[in-house]
């Protein structure tokens, strides 16, 4: 899809040589644990936040990995620590850590 | 004659002591429960083809009763190496000698309650896929109220690649496994829905996709990809699950009448005194070591102890056959290696 | 009036002293809200002064505490602050009674053989030169045994010291010249122009032996004094605040002032009233389990202090409290840390999202709370729902469908805004029911639904509520007959000491094994919800350290009041691990449908255990 200066329709594609990579760059340097996601769901499906909201931890690491920060900025403050996701993480990763760091990457996006 | 000591009855042990003894060595098996067969007597029908279990045990078991001496209700007390070989000391005061040990003791089963979100053991209606196996075994499959279920889920990786549980590793069999199982339900029971939630499916083996597409186009199982992460159990006892469909990218929850869970294999804990005695060394993921994956699948690190099965990692059972033919081949050359080596010691040696 | 040049360091010193701890505490006190303010001055004029008194008496001199960690650590600590102010005191003493009339400038008592090298009779002369020089030997020795902390610190109770920052170690070392210097001042005014006792006396001769005392006596007093001046310019900046502002810090607990939640002017005296002594580096589990020793109280109060917050190392921390239980000035170590976190990660919210009614609420007189981790501990909440029925109680499950979250982890991870908002949301459901009472299953919940929700009613712990329908009759338990240890979850222990219930209903079923970790002493299982920054693998290592020194006794069963610690512990432990609700609910006779559920279950699992 091509994308003109005043489009009605943006571009779905992720294009992956150009994405923004400085926010993984940043959790993985703060939470190395960001890298061992599998993507398997685990932590979305016992989620208090996922209960009353779209957050959803899976899709969130998943969009920092792409470097999709849009849906990113708002959702990601959803979370209330409650501490399911990393009782039930089958990988280990310290979700609760990833979350904060991420919380910090949107926090501070400008100075990355 | 050169003797070996099996120390397991199952699978591996049964289908290498026949071979070996066919070899002309004198072998005994050591089993710990009153008879042989194993794990593979708690199954009801092997993947990919679903034939019945029962004819590989009887088959196997024939073969043993050729000249090998079985000696069952036996657990290994200590084990003390000598210049000979071994000698293995058993409860009831038994003792007896070999020059090359084999090992097969195979895996443990996960134990599911370990997993308290899954209700195994607290709820009613959450069993494991070695309890279908039995209930499948015994002809009829019901809820705890002794109803038919209608709605059934299997989740997948109960105790496999998870950290909390202490198994990292992969157990290879149980996703096959349950695609099998759910198709048999499915046959068992026509007008049931079935649900699978897996992490991955790994369809490894020959016919094994296309096991995977029968279950799909033939019974019209369902595939959902997401993780449990804990379950519910309503007032009428059928289980209530949330999940992430994954794909989808949206949380789903349901009903279930029956939930059984994917059990994975992990080491064997009842070993730690053998393995101790023969310091024989295991792999990072708890199983034993093999010396070479692909060279020398079936020595361990002490010369002269062998070990065959799942006792070094998940594995099906036609491997697990295929690796006490390939072992036979290995203690035959290290016993006779061993004669050849006496021999050129000059030392008094007779067959 | 009596005056020389050296004089004026310690002079400048201690007049630079005064006036900046007068303004930094003028300036704390204006900040104070009204009700506070009044509240100390108040308290100044009422009984509280001395109970206030005393606690500085016993502790910030005689150091009580430190004694009852370790004696030599207590002597030490004891011996330099006690011994240097009754250096002070007693010094101001033997000057009045030496020159009654005159009224002599501070510096004159310090200095006091400097101006009076031969000493006229005056009543009790000797006694006091003896006691001053007997004075200086106490605080000599402290001296000495402070070296000897630094080489060996085990012999002192200690197995890890702080590692001090430049500045401190500055200030340490001046603080160390004052008193030998004192030593050799006064001994070389002895002996030049005679007197002293046994230690200044037998120095002085000793020394002026070898030594040109004559020339050197006076260069010892300028240094004596340079020493001291030195000192008094860089205690504000040091860790030595912690000497007059203790004072204030238990002078404020005493007339009535609490931490709130937000930074207050309490907070900062608090701050400053740190030592670093160390005492809450040996105690922390992430020093002795763990091997993580640069993260502990002493360090995240001297970042919160000079404002070089590093978020990894301050939210290493389980917040378990075993520090502040050990705090020989008794900061309210989580209370600031609570503050400094909301400080460090505050943001704006959506409340709309968070007052998003979770449930619908149901007409009842007990509300049972399950909390988060419960329903990934479900044999608790099925031995709870079993022991509710089997009682009689009208109750209702409230977060039955999960979803609902009672705030503390936010809190604890200082999103208190956010907390709130959960918080309301949660009252007004709370509120709707008409519940009389609330019982909780876990201690988490428990803590917060008592101190921060406000609510009117009576807020439980399952352990209180169970130990109450069992004293009124309405539960029944038999013995069991095996043995156990109970394990006090971190969150029940230390500030809100639900130590009794629990075991009052468990000894009626099983015998329960002693345990050097209980009650006060208890450990945190290493789930802790507090700390964000710390590994899986480390955290195992915390647990299995726990449940090591749990088990000690080979107990056949490890009991908990907790899911977060049944969660944790089950993961390594050799042992089965049970709730208290479990416990009981195995206990009860076998007289209604529940029971009769369960014994369907175990029936249903026989015959999968057929082999």
């Amino acid at each position: 899809m091509i994308e003109f200066g005043y489009s009605l329709q943006s571009n779905r594609q992720i294009d992956f040589d150009l994405n923004d990579r400085r926010m993984l760059k940043y959790v993985r340097k703060n939470e190395p644990s960001i890298d061992w996601c599998m993507s398997c769901g685990t932590c979305a499906s016992g989620c208090t936040a996922g209960a009353t909201s779209d957050f959803s931890l899976r899709r969130m690491i998943l969009m920092t990995r792409r470097g999709e920060e849009d849906e990113l900025k708002t959702n990601i403050f959803r979370c209330r620590f409650c501490g399911k996701c990393i009782n039930a993480c089958p990988r280990g990763v310290n979700t609760r850590n990833v979350i904060y760091w991420m919380q910090q990457a949107v926090k501070n996006i400008n100075a990355l | 004659m050169k003797s070996i000591a099996i120390i397991g009855g199952g699978v591996a042990g049964m289908e290498a002591a026949a071979k070996l003894s066919r070899m002309g060595f004198s072998v005994t098996i050591i089993e710990e429960k009153d008879q042989l067969g194993g794990k593979l007597m708690q199954w009801h029908a092997l993947f990919p083809a679903r034939r019945p279990s029962a004819e590989v045990l009887s088959n196997l078991k024939k073969q043993v009763k050729l000249g090998i001496n079985t000696i069952l209700n036996a657990r290994v007390e200590r084990i003390e190496k000598n210049d000979d070989g071994f000698a293995i000391v058993l409860n009831h005061n038994r003792m007896i000698t070999a020059h090359a040990i084999l090992l097969a003791t195979g895996f443990d089963i996960f134990d599911a309650s370990k997993k308290e979100e899954y209700g195994y053991g607290i709820y009613d209606n959450v069993i494991t896929s070695v309890d279908l196996e039995k209930a499948f075994s015994s002809g009829k499959v019901v809820t705890a109220q002794g109803k038919t279920p209608k709605r059934i889920g299997f989740i997948h990786c109960v105790g496999s690649r998870d950290e909390k549980a202490g198994n990292p590793h992969c157990s290879k069999v149980c996703c096959v496994t349950g695609v099998k199982q759910a198709i048999e339900l499915k046959e068992m029971i026509p007008d049931s829905e079935i649900y699978m939630y897996y992490m991955d499916l790994r369809m490894f083996g020959r016919h094994f996709e296309e096991l995977y597409k029968e279950a799909q186009v033939k019974h019209h199982i369902q595939f959902i990809r997401g993780r449990l992460s804990e379950a519910f159990e309503n007032q009428d006892n059928s289980v209530l699950i949330k999940i992430e469909d994954t794909l989808l990218g949206k949380p789903l929850k349901m009903n279930l009448d029956l939930m059984v869970l994917l059990v994975g294999m992990q080491p064997s804990g009842g070993i730690a005194g053998i393995l101790r005695d023969l310091e024989v060394e295991k792999d990072a993921d708890g199983f034993v070591k093999q010396t070479d994956n692909q060279l020398a699948p079936s020595k361990t690190n002490t010369p002269g102890v062998f070990a065959i099965g799942t006792v070094t990692g998940p594995k099906t059972i036609e491997e697990t056959i295929s690796e006490a033919r390939a072992v036979t081949l290995e203690i035959a050359d290290y016993l006779h290696n061993k004669v050849a080596s006496r021999i050129l010691m000059n030392e008094n040696y007779s067959l | 009036m009596k005056f020389d040049y050296f004089v004026l360091p310690f002079t400048l010193g201690l007049v630079f002293l005064f006036i900046y701890l007068g303004i930094t505490y003028a300036r704390w006190f204006m900040q104070l809200d009204k009700p506070d303010r009044k509240a100390i001055g108040k308290g100044f004029f009422s009984l509280k002064l001395f109970s206030a008194v005393r606690e500085i008496i016993l502790e910030s001199l005689l150091h009580r505490k430190i004694f009852r960690k370790n004696l030599l650590l207590g002597f030490m600590h004891m011996s330099l602050a006690f011994g240097w102010f009754l250096l002070i005191f007693i010094g101001n003493i033997e000057d009045r009674v030496y020159e009654p009339q005159t009224l002599n400038p501070p510096y004159v008592p310090i200095f006091f053989r400097f101006f009076n090298t031969t000493v006229h009779p005056f009543p009790f002369h000797n006694f006091f030169s003896v006691l001053m020089d007997l004075i200086l030997l106490l605080v000599l020795a402290g001296i000495v045994l402070a070296w000897g902390k630094r080489i060996r610190s085990r012999a002192y109770g200690m197995r890890r010291t702080t590692k001090l920052s430049l500045g401190d170690k500055f200030a340490m070392v001046s603080l160390w010249f004052v008193f030998p210097l004192r030593l050799l001042a006064e001994s070389f005014t002895h002996a030049v122009y005679g007197g002293g006792e046994f230690l200044t006396g037998t120095v002085g001769n000793l020394l002026g032996s070898f030594l040109p005392a004559s020339a050197l006596f006076y260069p010892a007093w300028w240094a004596y004094s340079l020493s001291l001046g030195v000192f008094f310019l860089a205690l504000p900046f040091s860790r030595y605040m912690h000497i007059p502002t203790e004072v204030v810090l238990i002078l404020s607990r005493h007339f009535g002032l609490k931490e709130k939640k937000e930074h207050t002017p309490l907070t900062d005296v608090e701050v400053h009233s740190c030592s670093r002594c160390g005492i809450c580096i040996d105690t922390c589990q992430l020093a002795f389990a763990g091997g993580i020793k640069h993260v502990q109280s002493a360090y995240q109060l001297r970042a919160i202090r000079y404002q070089h917050i590093n978020p990894a190392e301050h939210l290493n921390c389980m917040m378990c409290g075993r520090c502040e239980n050990v705090c020989p000035v008794g900061i309210n170590i989580k209370d600031v840390r609570l503050i400094s976190r909301n400080k460090l990660n505050g943001y704006p919210i959506d409340k709309n999202e968070f007052v998003r009614p979770t449930v619908k609420p149901v007409k009842t007189d007990v509300i049972y709370f399950g909390g988060c981790m419960t329903h990934q501990t479900p044999a608790i909440k099925k031995s709870m729902t079993k022991i509710l029925r089997s009682a009689g109680v009208n109750y209702w499950f409230m977060d039955e469908q999960g979803g609902i979250c009672c705030g503390r982890p936010s809190i604890l991870t200082g999103h208190t805004e956010q907390a709130e908002a959960i918080m309301n949301s949660n009252v007004q459901i709370i509120r709707q029911s008409g519940a009389k009472i609330m019982v909780t299953s876990c201690p988490i919940c428990y803590k917060v639904f008592k101190q921060d929700y406000n609510l009117d009613i009576d807020v439980l712990h399952h352990s209180q509520y169970i130990n109450q329908l069992l004293a009124d009759g309405k539960l029944n338990v038999k013995a069991m007959g095996s043995n156990a240890v109970y394990h006090d979850p971190c969150e029940l222990s230390r500030d809100i000491r639900v130590y009794e219930e629990p075991r009052n209903i468990l000894e009626k079923i099983v015998r329960l094994v002693p345990s050097t970790y209980e009650k006060d002493n208890s450990l945190c299982c290493g789930g802790s919800l507090a700390n964000l920054s710390i590994s899986l693998e480390k955290r195992l290592e915390i647990t299995q350290d726990a449940l090591d020194k749990l088990t000690v006794q080979k107990p056949d069963l490890l009991i908990t009041s907790c899911p977060q610690c049944k969660k944790t512990f089950e993961k390594a432990s050799g042992i089965p691990v049970r709730d208290l609700a479990e416990i009981v609910a195995s206990a009860m006779s076998a007289t209604d449908k529940s029971a009769e559920k369960s014994i369907r279950q175990k029936k249903h699992l026989q015959a999968s255990e057929q082999y």
